[in-house]
């Protein structure tokens, strides 16, 4: 049998059924001017060689850059191992399978990975993933609206403290469903987002308040006070935290009287090399509760028959291909092969491996503050503890000093002023356990020099 | 053939209503509903408070294999919802008239209950979506 799904005879056959001269008129109605002609300005192909030749050359142009840059995505150490065993054929797929009971090998390691997370989290619930932390908080927001049945609204509270790609993926993906998404400012000496920001909003019909954890400029949240607030006002909960900085601070699962309701994040730093354009993936947790809300998939452990252990699909009832347009979410899949990587990751460094890669974050962080702030102009921009991230004001424009820097090979961290208005000396720095005493140094001179 | 007890009436989107003695209806899903949806595993009823509209998507009854909506057969507020649901969700499946009641309303306007499809109604309803 040829593997080729048509035939032109079938092809024929099924256009004179319904009564269409060719597969082109099928799209008569797509106005003549969006169609796309030839695209004559695509070069012929070419050999091999020449592509690979090519392409290595602009891969050099990169160069191997000494990484200061955070801002949502994070140099982290990812053990050879990660990547050779995710890579193994039994593993290689990006899907969750869709006759899922018959890939019990899968189907366990997205298991593994729910439970690793929901600790990690102190949440009831993870699903098996979502496609990336940004869309993830947009879920969350999505999902609080649907499961918060004292708001009658479609806002959410979102401190302007929460990474900016991230409010803007909200946007997106929210705003052509009615969803306003309030800004919170951040107290501009603390780099905080405090509960007096948010007595505007008492008695106001929200869904929920976003609490981030730590927030886009490094900075530790007070999350206890913020959480009871947002309760007090029924609005629910959406923690978004890094996981590895849940190493060592409170999991949200914990946070004020009654922990956090929704959780996610960018899964990126549990063993996914930093990349332009990713893969990368989202995790999401919530409450018991709220389990039914949850969009994506959830895999769950039973037994057969025999009382031998199985894994399957659970919860499928509320996807799109059985509620329709009703559907919780869009997503009835997972980010499979970044969160195999992130599964096997976790398990190689152990609980005391995260707490060992978050604490060196830290302490390299302080190491880092100590030698840029001891340059004459540079001083930290806020008082607000920190994780591994944190913004430094500088003399001259940040972007300037960022653009100089990459010239020698330096990436010094972000220019806020890309994100925040007014915040022009701004930059945000980040040192991961990668960063060396050595390197720093050089940062730290580079930047002296840059800034005479 | 499924149960469609007299004293009843009936939505075509196969919800049944029991008017009380105090005016307040008690709302569940019926024998057909429940035995076309399969196994119930969960039962999500409205908020006792809330205001419902006839027509109104007011919960979600899902079972192994589906999900669906509960629809407002009358306008009103509800006044309860059925707490055993929630642990025992196999109720609407075993005594989809008695114990698998769903949520109790107080209705806005009770000639609304009139205009609710009778027994044998609802049976006709049924036997021309079987043909």
């Amino acid at each position: 049998m040829p593997y080729i799904p048509h035939t032109p005879d079938e092809v024929r056959s099924m256009l004179d059924t319904i009564g269409a001269e060719s597969i082109e008129a099928l799209f008569d109605e797509i106005p003549a001017h969006l169609k796309a002609d030839k695209l004559d300005k695509l070069p012929e192909g070419r050999p091999e060689m020449e592509v690979l030749a090519q392409m290595g050359e602009r891969a050099a142009r990169d160069g191997q850059p000494l990484c200061f840059l955070g801002a949502g995505a994070y140099d982290h150490h990812v053990p050879a191992a990660v990547w050779e065993l995710a890579t193994r054929g039994e593993f290689y797929t990006a899907y969750t399978p869709y006759q899922a009971e018959a890939s019990q090998g899968t189907l366990q390691t997205i298991y593994e990975f729910q439970t690793m997370m929901s600790r990690l989290t102190g949440m009831e619930v993870s699903n098996a993933s979502v496609y990336d932390g940004a869309s993830g908080l947009a879920e969350a927001v999505l999902m609080a609206l649907r499961a918060n049945r004292k708001s009658k609204s479609r806002r959410v509270l979102v401190p302007d403290a929460v990474n900016p790609r991230y409010r803007a993926a909200v946007e997106s993906i929210t705003s052509n469903q009615g969803v306003e998404q309030e800004l919170v400012p951040f107290c501009t000496e603390a780099g905080q987002t405090l509960t007096d920001s948010l007595k505007p909003y008492e008695g106001d019909d929200y869904a929920a308040l976003v609490v981030p954890q730590p927030n886009f400029f490094g900075s530790i949240e007070e999350v206890d006070a913020l959480t009871n607030w947002a309760h007090e006002q029924n609005m629910l909960v959406i923690a978004l935290v890094n996981p590895t900085a849940l190493a060592l601070l409170t999991p949200p699962g914990e946070w004020g009287q009654q922990g956090a309701d929704i959780v996610v994040g960018e899964g990126q730093p549990l063993g996914c090399p930093i990349s332009s354009g990713g893969p990368y993936f989202g995790f999401m947790c919530c409450t018991r509760k709220l389990v039914r809300q949850m969009p994506g998939r959830i895999i769950a452990k039973a037994e057969d028959t025999e009382g031998r252990t199985g894994y399957t699909m659970t919860l499928q009832a509320r996807e799109q291909h059985i509620r329709r347009s009703k559907a919780t979410s869009n997503i009835c899949t997972n980010q499979g092969l970044a969160m195999t990587a992130a599964t096997i990751h976790m398990a190689l460094l152990g609980p005391e491996g995260l707490t060992n890669t978050a604490a060196q974050s830290h302490s390299k962080l302080n190491q880092l503050l100590d030698k840029l702030t001891a340059i004459d102009g540079v001083e930290k921009a806020f008082t607000a503890p920190g994780f591994h991230e944190a913004v430094i004001r500088l003399p001259k424009p940040a972007q300037a000093v960022v653009d100089a820097l990459s010239e020698q090979n330096i990436l010094a961290g972000y220019p806020l002023s890309q994100s925040y208005h007014g915040q022009d000396d701004q930059l945000l720095i980040c040192a991961t356990e990668k960063r060396t005493e050595d390197e720093m140094d050089r940062f730290a001179n580079a930047l002296q020099e840059v800034l005479q | 053939m499924s149960q469609i007890p007299e004293e009843l009436r009936y939505a075509t989107s196969h919800e049944w209503v029991r008017m009380e003695d105090d005016g307040n209806v008690y709302v569940g899903i019926s024998d057909h509903a429940q035995d076309s949806l399969g196994d119930l595993v969960f039962v999500e009823p409205p908020e006792v408070g809330d205001e419902i509209s006839t027509g109104d998507e007011c919960g979600v009854v899902e079972s192994v294999k589906a999900a669906s909506d509960i629809y407002a057969p009358m306008s009103g507020e509800v006044i309860a919802v059925n707490e055993n649901l929630e642990d025992s969700p196999e109720l609407v499946n075993q005594d989809p008239y008695g114990d698998g009641w769903i949520y109790q309303l107080k209705p806005a306007n009770k000639a609304e209950f009139d205009e609710l499809l009778s027994a044998d109604d609802y049976a006709t309803t049924l036997e021309d979506d079987e043909d």
